[in-house]
């Protein structure tokens, strides 16, 4: 059995502790908002938030997670002002296309500006290469960062 | 030649016009009769396939194209309300089921939409107004509606759609209802947030892969990693063996096996330890040489030659000088961010297929073929697409769900791993072209013939449409069909089909297939004529107004005159593809042979009356990073016919400290008809890199990827 806080809430999982973290959230407890894409932590689609890092999903067994909290997509605080700039920012510059990565790239920015508050174009790029957008998002996604930034500063 | 009508592509694309273009007017016509408004009778007012007003002023818009990033719902969805007179903010919207969806590929919806969805708004519109007039006793003509609201405009007494939709409904719509002027546009022409932007951002978008419906389980799935092979082993226990695994399917042709779980994670590793082993065939003696040897063999010998225009050879021969070069293209695999995937519940009396489609006609005919049950009782329930780029125009993965879903009593959703996802997609083919034109003594073109060599995509996936000589309409575009005018003109087709891969369409087909070709061979003649590679373009399109404005535009735009900035280069594209004009300039710098940035791409577009001219700068961003992760990477090799890449590891795409430091679009305005506009920054992106990119290492660039050590090789022109 495997215990694991998400998004506030503890949950006991009867799988095995190697299951990556990802399996858990989309399988077991139905958090789908948070993307599988490779598998091997090279695309960002999973991103999730471990004690408030941005961290891939897809390759995090459970059993290692221990005290350690998980945020994901659903969980991230609205009323928190860095989350609701990057919401607001995301669909004020309409970023999405098909939207598949785009719950990771929230993720991953809300990381980035939590501990960098006003980026260079060089470290957001530096922060959210691991976030692959096959529709080719990232003008948008630069330019969002920064709008972000500019409301929180 | 320097418009080919539009029908081409339609054809090449979509069944010779006859399933795309029999739009719902009138409202008689087999789609209005099936698929929604069937299933939603009760609703009092469907006028047709698109709309369904409830009482409770609940406004329902079924989309006939799907969503995967390119924004239809959003634009489609302006189209109806700009004449149904309702607010973005009032409507909710459906994927429309077999029999109203369109196929939703080649850059084709608007084109298409354009005039049928304001029809059926203005129609439902006309009804709710004359019903209200009805009520009052006064002339339609004394009411407005806007906002889902009749109002009487002397009296100001209102009605909603919602309490007009039971009489509306009994009234006969009219044939030709009466379109809004430009002039009055309140929604056209200005750009709209897309419809699903907040539900993408805060991870509640649904997408074929989140599809969670109770008691489903949960397989991944392992094909022959040759084309053709089938199961000869496989080790049931061990899979069984492992926790949360529930079966291991195989499926009816043998080519694929499945391990279902109580969660993908069992499912994975129970496939892992299944090991199946597979019967192979002579394609397991392919390899990626054997490919472009027989495509390079096809540079000789006969070939179909669709539409000369003079005699091509006779110019040539009598020319100044003659010009040739060849140019080679990999295949590509497509590599959504959604892994394929599709979920299905085959039951005795009927059958339940979630998936993110772009053919939901095909899905629903492959789910019939194979459970045997007649077509309505299948359900197709569309579901956004993470991703589509022409992988979701094949609809093999839902045959493959629903052969292993028969044999289940529970609904089940397969996911392919990535591996499988990149190993066992259809590719876009490899192709290798030689052009060849003449040229008078101050370099200009006097002929050109071009040679592509490949495989006919059409052909499989959509036999009829190979025409009666062997072509693949598809492959006239930047070809046949080009902003240019020449004197005389050959194009010539020399068919090889892949051997071991099966090919399929990819974002901008025939326009990204190409313009890399034509775009490289005419900056390649301006630079030996010794003309600006923009002017020598500008000669040879003076007969199009269109083209010559997107090229002029963006020569200003971008610079194009001014010195390039130290250690810095250029390079231009011009296109006319898919209905639409666009010419590009990259600026780029090499650090080293084997290193670009690309600081900044400049283009300007005229794809004619813009319904949502915020998305469509998005479109071509987007597509010029598509494009350019595929000019840079994205090539797929086989050796003893597997697929060598397999994940994001072993094959790259464009990340964002790769992509372009600034990407700036200027759309022309227009009032022509719409064009597409999907795939047209896709086709742009190569032809304009690799020119830059010549400017920039004094040698040319013909062959994809842009960096393969081919293109260190010694000039092949002669």
């Amino acid at each position: 059995m495997q215990t694991v806080r998400v998004n506030g809430q503890t949950h006991s999982i009867d799988v095995d502790p190697d299951t990556p973290l990802l399996w858990v959230l989309r399988d077991i407890l139905g958090l789908n908002g948070t993307k599988f894409g490779c598998g091997i932590a090279q695309c960002g689609v999973c991103t999730i938030h471990l004690d408030g890092h941005p961290v891939r999903a897809c390759n995090l067994p459970v059993g290692m997670i221990g005290e350690r909290s998980v945020t994901t997509i659903e969980g991230l605080d609205s009323a928190d002002p860095i989350v609701h700039a990057v919401k607001k920012a995301w669909t004020d510059l309409d970023v999405v296309q098909c939207g598949y990565c785009q719950p990771g790239q929230v993720m991953a920015a809300v990381g980035l500006l939590k501990t960098v508050p006003d980026p260079t174009d060089e470290q957001i790029d530096s922060a959210m290469s691991g976030n692959m957008c096959r529709c080719g998002t990232y003008m948008r996604i630069r330019k969002a960062i920064h709008l972000a930034a500019g409301e929180t500063a | 030649m320097t418009r080919m009508p539009l029908t081409t592509r339609r054809a090449a694309l979509f069944g010779g016009g006859g399933l795309l273009l029999a739009t719902l007017w009138p409202s008689a016509s087999p789609r209005a009769s099936t698929g929604m408004l069937v299933e939603n009778a009760t609703a009092p007012f469907a006028p047709n396939a698109y709309i369904r007003i409830m009482p409770d002023n609940s406004i329902t818009l079924i989309l006939p194209n799907i969503e995967m990033g390119q924004g239809i719902y959003t634009s489609s969805v302006m189209l109806i309300a700009e004449e149904l007179c309702v607010d973005l903010a009032q409507i909710e919207i459906e994927a429309a089921p077999p029999g109203s969806a369109e196929i939703t590929g080649g850059s084709m919806s608007i084109m298409t939409e354009w005039k049928p969805l304001r029809e059926a708004g203005a129609a439902a519109r006309t009804v709710l107004i004359q019903t209200a007039a009805t009520r009052w006793g006064v002339p339609p003509a004394s009411c407005t509606a806007a906002s889902g609201v009749v109002t009487h405009t002397t009296s100001g007494r209102t009605f909603t759609f919602g309490e007009l939709a039971t009489d509306a409904a009994k009234l006969p719509l009219p044939k030709e209802p009466t379109l809004k002027a430009a002039s009055d546009y309140s929604l056209i022409g200005k750009s709209q947030h897309r419809v699903d932007s907040a539900i993408k951002v805060n991870g509640t978008a649904v997408f074929g892969i989140d599809i969670n419906i109770p008691d489903q389980k949960i397989g991944t799935v392992s094909a022959s990693p040759v084309i053709g092979g089938t199961l000869r082993s496989l080790d049931r226990d061990a899979a069984m063996a492992v926790r949360g695994v529930v079966a291991v399917l195989v499926n009816e042709p043998r080519d694929a096996v499945c391990v279902v779980g109580d969660h993908y994670w069992a499912a994975h590793k129970g496939l892992q330890a299944l090991r199946p082993v597979w019967n192979e065939n002579d394609n397991a003696h392919v390899s990626t040489q054997t490919i472009y040897d027989q495509l390079h063999d096809g540079l000789k010998g006969p070939a179909i030659i669709p539409s000369p225009k003079g005699d091509a050879d006779a110019v040539i021969a009598k020319s100044h000088a003659t010009y040739s070069a060849v140019y080679q293209q990999p295949m590509l695999a497509h590599a959504t961010m959604e892994p394929i995937n599709c979920t299905a519940h085959v039951r005795p009396d009927g059958c339940d297929v979630w998936v993110g489609t772009q053919v939901a006609d095909r899905a629903q005919e492959t789910a019939a073929d194979v459970t045997g049950l007649p077509k309505e009782k299948i359900a197709v329930h569309s579901q956004y697409i993470g991703g589509g780029f022409g992988r979701r125009l094949e609809h093999e993965y839902i045959t493959q769900c629903v052969q292993f879903a028969k044999q289940t009593n529970y609904p089940l959703k397969i996911v392919w791993s990535r591996e499988e996802d990149i190993t066992r997609d259809r590719y876009r083919p490899a192709y290798v072209d030689e052009v060849t034109a003449g040229l008078d003594e101050k370099g200009h073109v006097t002929a050109m013939k071009h040679r592509i060599v490949g495989p006919a995509v059409v052909a499989r996936w959509d036999p009829p449409e190979l025409t009666k000589d062997g072509y693949d309409e598809d492959l006239s575009v930047a070809t046949l069909i080009t902003p240019y005018t020449y004197d005389a003109y050959r194009l010539e087709f020399a068919r090889r089909e892949a051997p071991g891969v099966i090919t399929a369409w990819w974002r901008g087909v025939g326009g990204t297939r190409g313009l890399f070709v034509v775009e490289n061979f005419i900056d390649e003649l301006a630079l030996k004529a010794g003309v600006d590679p923009v002017a020598y373009r500008r000669e040879l399109a003076k007969e199009n107004a269109r083209a010559v404005a997107v090229l002029d535009r963006v020569a200003k735009d971008s610079g194009w005159n001014d010195p390039v900035p130290k250690g810095r280069a250029r390079g231009v594209a011009l296109q006319f593809a898919f209905g639409s004009y666009m010419a590009t300039v990259a600026e780029i710098e090499m650090p080293t042979p084997d290193t670009v940035i690309i600081h900044r791409v400049t283009a300007a577009v005229d794809c004619g009356q813009v319904v949502n001219p915020d998305q469509v700068i998005s479109q071509i961003e987007g597509g010029l990073i598509f494009g350019f992760s595929a000019a840079l990477y994205n090539e797929i090799t086989l050796e003893h016919g597997r697929v060598q890449e397999n994940n994001f590891n072993t094959w790259r795409v464009m990340r964002m400290n790769e992509a372009p430091r600034r990407i700036d679009v200027h759309l022309i305005a227009s009032t022509e008809d719409p064009g597409g506009i999907g795939e047209v920054g896709t086709a742009a992106a190569a032809p304009a890199l690799a020119n830059a990119m010549a400017s920039a290492q004094g040698h040319r660039y013909r062959t994809l990827p842009l960096l393969s050590s081919r293109n260190q090789e010694k000039e092949t022109a002669r």
